[in-house]
């Protein structure tokens, strides 16, 4: 059991480690440029005053290590800084587009999961018959299907043809929750579709695997019913990878918010990363990456630690 | 058994992969002789509908869409190419290196992918484009050395099982240089996984290269590309007209493709029957 808590602190550890490494990626990426940021950033517009005024406003004047520390300093206090394009707080800009970034998020994952979970064991269960051969097939093409093609064919059918939903979910301030739920439908089925489709195929890839062991053999002979051996049997030892595989994925709906957003010109943090990079309003690029980083190594580092805590091999290691 | 019979024993998917990706590839080759506009030519009103004069209509700004497409492909699939190769060269080469060296050349390589792969690779690549600028060397440089780190740990894990092997311990012992070891030892028994990686791994860096377009933050204008296609001419599809699709089409087309064809050398080379 104490070498169970020396992994789990030891993964815990690394997390943190790897989110300090992030963040000073994120910090040093701005003083990769060969030459000046200010120069490059503003461009044709470049007169000494200018580079002097922009180098003074992004701290450039003094010493690395210096803007690090007080980079870092603001940081763990909440403040991120000020937008380059329009000099309102980064903090004030970010705060409700993370919620509504979030929000669409656990809604996907709300409806991917349970959905992905129970197609698997379906197609683990029939496996090889035309379901299973259907829906592996499906899956295979959703997987290689670029976001955006899966949002616009959802357009296409669900708001242009049907006339069913809104094709933008512009969100009003102080929308009722109906409105929201209404808007945000077409983005997070998109998310969904693709999602849904890798944690299916890792489900069903996890519990055909099981299925040639012994153990397994043993139940068949004995006459248990397949559904039950699936449920009983199969499933509790698939656990771990299943977790290790609905948390990369949750960690990926995060990320994969950004195209769909674009699509559905969604208020979320995602579209404001991709008109900062277009603007190169590097600290608010800065800020949308470190909250990203931040979210995707948190659930990397929890799809670690609970896949090692519903492991039994793990937790009873030999000698 | 030969290729040939090999190939006619395939699976219905693995055969139209394998024929759409044919296709593709001739289709970029000769883009000048099968376009009947230039790419960047502009022949008549924006957006108009499809007819004998313009096949496929025309785009925002007036540009022939058949044509654009034709190009497209020369494109997309040229830079998606080019940047697998180096991504291939740069991450395949390291991790072998990594295995064949062991002790601190390992761990070093080893700790540094581990940190590259802690920032989502999408994440990664906007903010570098942020300060390096959308250029098409950056993309191509940006995305090979992120996907290279892809690479890196399955050509590692996979030369980790050959390098203990006893012909590889001979030929250490008869003094061979690392890039024998490489190239004559490890790399021809780690290649069947490989040749499937690069495969996926072509599709993940199109797939990439696409949504960036997409974003306007990839190739950019007045090249014709797949992803900005589809992102200059989306508001037609609000009209219902689907011309917008077709290049989102395209590469959806040439990605599935692409893993059909994987899915079945990996199933052939594992000689699995069941599952």
């Amino acid at each position: 059991m104490n070498s169970l808590y020396k992994l789990l602190v030891q993964r815990l550890a690394l997390g943190l480690l790897s989110l300090f490494a992030v963040a000073v990626i994120i910090f040093l990426a701005v003083g990769m440029l060969p030459g000046d940021v200010a120069e490059a950033m503003l461009g044709q517009a470049a007169t000494p005053e200018t580079v002097a005024a922009l180098r003074a406003q992004l701290g450039l004047d003094v010493p690395a290590l210096t803007r690090f520390g007080q980079w870092a300093w603001h940081l763990l206090h909440g403040d991120l800084g000020v937008s380059l394009a329009n000099q309102r707080p980064i903090a004030e800009l970010i705060a409700s587009r993370l919620a509504n970034t979030f929000s669409l998020a656990a809604l996907a994952a709300l409806v991917s999961v349970p959905v992905a979970l129970l197609l698997g064991i379906l197609a683990a269960l029939y496996r090889n018959s035309w379901f299973d051969r259907l829906l592996n097939t499906s899956a295979l093409s959703a997987v290689s299907f670029p976001e955006f093609f899966v949002a616009y064919i959802l357009i296409l059918v669900f708001a242009v043809k049907l006339n069913w939903l809104p094709s933008i979910s512009n969100l009003a301030p102080g929308a009722s929750f109906g409105e929201v739920l209404e808007r945000s439908l077409l983005p997070v089925l998109t998310l969904s579709l693709v999602v849904v489709a890798q944690m299916m195929r890792m489900t069903r890839a996890a519990l055909i695997n099981l299925l040639a062991s012994p153990y397994i053999e043993m139940a068949r002979l004995k006459g248990i019913s397949p559904a039950r051996i699936i449920f009983r049997h199969a499933l509790p030892n698939a656990l771990a990878p299943i977790i290790n595989v609905v948390a990369l994925n949750l960690a990926y709906l995060v990320v994969g918010v950004v195209v769909v957003e674009v699509v559905f010109v969604y208020p979320g943090l995602g579209q404001l990363l991709v008109d900062s990079v277009a603007k190169r309003d590097i600290p608010v690029v800065q800020a949308c990456s470190l909250i990203f980083a931040a979210t995707y190594i948190l659930l990397n580092t929890t799809a670690d630690v609970l896949s090692i805590a519903s492991n039994p091999r793990l937790m009873h290691p030999k000698g | 058994m030969s290729l040939f019979k090999q190939l006619l024993r395939a699976p219905l998917s693995a055969k139209f992969g394998l024929a759409v990706i044919v296709l593709y590839v001739l289709v970029a080759l000769f883009a000048p002789v099968l376009a009947p506009y230039g790419e960047t030519q502009v022949v008549g009103e924006g957006f108009a509908p499809w007819g004998s004069e313009f096949l496929l209509g025309t785009d925002n700004l007036g540009r022939d869409m058949f044509s654009r497409l034709v190009y497209g492909a020369r494109n997309t699939l040229g830079i998606a190419f080019l940047t697998t190769v180096l991504a291939f060269a740069l991450g395949g080469f390291c991790g072998l290196v990594a295995a064949i060296k062991g002790g601190w050349v390992d761990q070093g390589l080893s700790r540094v992918v581990d940190i590259l792969m802690a920032i989502p690779q999408l994440i990664f690549a906007l903010l570098i484009l942020s300060v390096v600028g959308t250029t098409a060397t950056s993309l191509v440089l940006v995305i090979a050395l992120l996907d290279a780190t892809r690479v890196f740990r399955l050509s590692r894990a996979v030369a980790m099982t050959v390098v203990v092997q006893d012909f590889v311990e001979a030929a250490r012992l008869r003094g061979e240089g690392l890039w024998w070891l490489v190239s004559r030892e490890v790399l021809p028994n780690a290649a069947a996984p490989l040749i499937a990686e690069f495969g996926l791994r072509f599709c993940f860096v199109f797939l990439f290269i696409s949504a960036l377009s997409f974003l306007g933050l990839g190739i950019q204008p007045p090249t014709a590309d797949w992803g900005s296609m589809v992102r200059d001419n989306a508001v037609l599809i609000t009209f219902g007209d689907i011309s917008p699709l077709l290049p989102a089409l395209a590469v959806a087309l040439i990605t599935v493709s692409v893993n059909f064809v994987v899915d079945w050398v990996l199933h052939a080379s594992s000689g699995l029957k069941e599952c």
